[in-house]
């Protein structure tokens, strides 16, 4: 124990202040589901008044005809499949690139690195129309759909550099007990991987529950709105905007990503933190 | 079980360095070779060629009756020990002995009863339920020994299997792994091993013969006591035996050798071959007492290093450096000299060994 530290109640006293400090817009937001329109903006506090969960039941109801059961759903049927196909499509080529040689991989490699340093706002246009002439628009394929083809290059980039971390040894003993490169990749890279494939699928669920662009552009029809513009909708859908509802919702909306993330924490920070040795 | 035989192997890398030169060995049905040499001598490649696991540049690899260089590992019929075990960290010792007979499909029954095999002529039935991590580093060996054995292959590969064990785990397992083939010898299904190891005490303890090498060429192929008594060449002089031959520059001339500015009488017959030589006699042939078949050598000592049971004795001869190998009684004169003081040793020459100052081949 390091003894220039401090007594450990001091040590405490002063990360849980920084912490409440960090904490503080959070808790704010879910005491804030309790007040109303003329105390959420007139009061720093967060303890409120009275205690009523009246706000996240008139959220939940929204003012469309869609409850947000609907949008939660929504919600998962995008994202869902699409870390699926993220997960197939990055680790396939995350392996090709990390453990085979081929042509041209190193010029393909820098590419692939280079399309991460590209706005992805660039690409929203050629993509639509691309989507609209195979009629897609309105449907949740152009969500889903590019990710199969291993474009979240970010995810590939942190698997080759996780894999390039394992020693070869297991896969050349591997490949002695009969591996083919199928086998291979299942039964000895992807067990070896767990750790960054859990990464990955934290990162996807966050990112795409969370993404508003790409729902805004690409669905017209409210039955087919996920969370996040279900979220917007319920701010412009009334004259008079509640705030109180539009918090509660939001408060909602954000226990899935915590949920996950917490669920995978052990992992998650093994994965975006070690190189996959252990001594 | 199967032979190995390698007619002019050669590996080039693609960048056009020649690690494995033309390498003409046999390595008998049933026998325990040894692969030594320093670290870059290409000894490990050539395991890792024989196993399948890097490409045969050019020559002839055959394992039993079939030439194997284009077939891929899982069909050479050999199993490899890897230096660092390379378990697979997800999966029990159960399951990462019988991993390769899944893959081959093997009938359960015939499985389960190879890897209880295995496990029992290893003594670690004890460890089947845990996982890699909760191994010990010689626990892990024998999972990886155990590991080759289930797959019954026709060659075992094993690449520097105890370096990364600590000394006394290291000689016991030295000691198991000869006895496991001496083992399978006498159950009638002797094992062909190939041993790779960087430790000449490893070489000259486990393997039946043992193959020198130094730059992807073979310096000698013999038994442990032929390449100690009869070295080819300086460099496996040099190498085998320990603590290492003196190896000094001397001339050669009228049936004695001069060495560090005295004559030392040489008595028996050396070919005709005057000039320039490198002399070499090991430390163990070196004496500290006088005997009557023995050449008296005077030398500055520099320093002693007590083992116990015998002493070094590092000594300076005319400018070049001797080791001495003495009994610790007769050693008690020595310890109590000064530095630099002046001592007489006394050397077998008999038993010295003269090679070609150039090519360091042996002479005579």
């Amino acid at each position: 124990m390091d003894e220039r530290a401090g007594t450990p109640w001091l040590r405490y006293l002063a990360m849980g202040a920084v912490s409440l400090v960090m904490l503080y817009p959070l808790i704010w937001l879910v005491g804030a589901t309790f007040k109303s329109n003329a105390e959420i903006f007139t009061e720093i506090g967060f303890i409120p008044s009275r205690i009523s969960f009246e706000a996240y039941a008139k959220g939940w109801k929204t003012s469309t005809e869609y409850t947000f059961a609907t949008y939660f759903l929504n919600s998962f049927l995008i994202t869902l499949p699409r870390i699926v196909v993220t997960v197939i499509s990055c680790v396939l080529v995350a392996y090709a690139f990390a453990r085979f040689e081929f042509f041209a991989k190193k010029t393909l490699f820098a590419v692939m690195v280079g399309t991460m340093m590209l706005p992805l706002i660039v690409l929203r246009l050629p993509q639509y129309l691309m989507f609209r002439e195979v009629g897609m628009l309105d449907s949740y394929w152009p969500l889903i759909l590019p990710s199969a083809f291993a474009t979240d290059t970010f995810f590939v980039f942190m698997l080759v550099q996780f894999l390039r971390g394992i020693p070869r040894d297991m896969e050349e003993a591997a490949m002695i007990d009969g591996c083919n490169a199928i086998q291979m990749l299942w039964h000895i890279i992807v067990p070896l991987l767990k750790p960054a494939i859990i990464s990955v699928i934290v990162f996807q669920f966050i990112w795409t529950m969370n993404d508003f662009m790409g729902p805004l552009i690409y669905l017209a029809s409210v039955e087919k709105y996920p969370v996040s513009l279900a979220l917007k909708m319920s701010i412009g859908a009334t004259e008079e905007v509640e705030w109180a509802n539009v918090i509660a919702i939001s408060v909602v909306a954000l226990i899935p990503s915590v949920a996950v993330f917490f669920a995978a924490q052990k992992h998650f920070i093994e994965g975006a933190t070690s190189s996959g040795i252990k001594g | 079980m199967a032979a190995v035989s390698l007619s002019k192997v050669e590996k080039t890398y693609p960048n056009g360095f020649k690690a494995v030169h033309g390498v003409d060995l046999q390595v008998r049905d049933g026998e325990f070779m040894v692969f030594v040499g320093p670290s870059g001598c290409a000894k490990s490649t050539l395991l890792r060629m024989i196993a399948g696991l890097e490409s045969i540049s050019g020559g002839e690899l055959r394992i039993g009756d079939r030439v194997v260089n284009e077939l891929p590992p899982k069909a050479r019929g050999i199993a490899m020990v890897f230096q660092n075990y390379a378990l697979y960290p997800h999966m029990k010792v159960y399951d990462n002995l019988a991993f390769g007979l899944k893959l081959a499909g093997t009938a359960k029954a015939e499985l389960d009863q190879r890897v209880r095999h295995a496990a029992q002529l290893l003594e670690m039935e004890h460890l089947l339920d845990r996982y890699p991590k909760q191994l010990s580093g010689g626990q892990a060996q024998r999972v990886a020994v155990g590991r080759a054995i289930v797959k019954q292959p026709e060659v075992f590969l094993f690449d520097e299997p105890l370096s990364n064990l600590d000394a006394k785990l290291r000689a016991a397992m030295r000691v198991r792994l000869t006895e496991l083939h001496r083992t399978l010898k006498e159950q009638g299904k002797p094992a062909t091993v190939i041993y790779v190891t960087h430790d000449q005490t490893e070489a000259m303890t486990m393997g039946e013969r043992i193959c020198v090498l130094k730059e992807g060429v073979i310096q000698q192929v013999d038994t442990p006591v032929a390449l100690y008594q009869r070295p080819a060449n300086a460099f496996v002089a040099g190498f085998i035996g320990s603590p290492e031959m003196n190896l000094v520059p001397a001339e050669l001339a009228d049936g004695a050798v001069r060495v560090g500015g005295q004559v030392l009488p040489l008595r028996r017959a050396v070919s005709l071959h005057l000039g320039k030589v490198t002399f070499g006699l090991r430390p163990e042939h070196i004496g500290a007492v006088a005997r009557p078949d023995a050449v008296p050598m005077q030398a500055t000592l520099k320093f002693v290093e007590h083992m116990g049971s015998e002493v070094y004795v590092h000594a300076d001869m005319g400018g070049l450096a001797m080791s001495a190998r003495v009994p610790a009684e007769q050693a008690t004169a020595l310890e109590s000299a000064e530095r630099g003081s002046s001592i007489t040793l006394y050397g077998l020459i008999e038993h010295a060994h003269l090679f070609d100052a150039e090519t360091g081949v042996v002479l005579g």
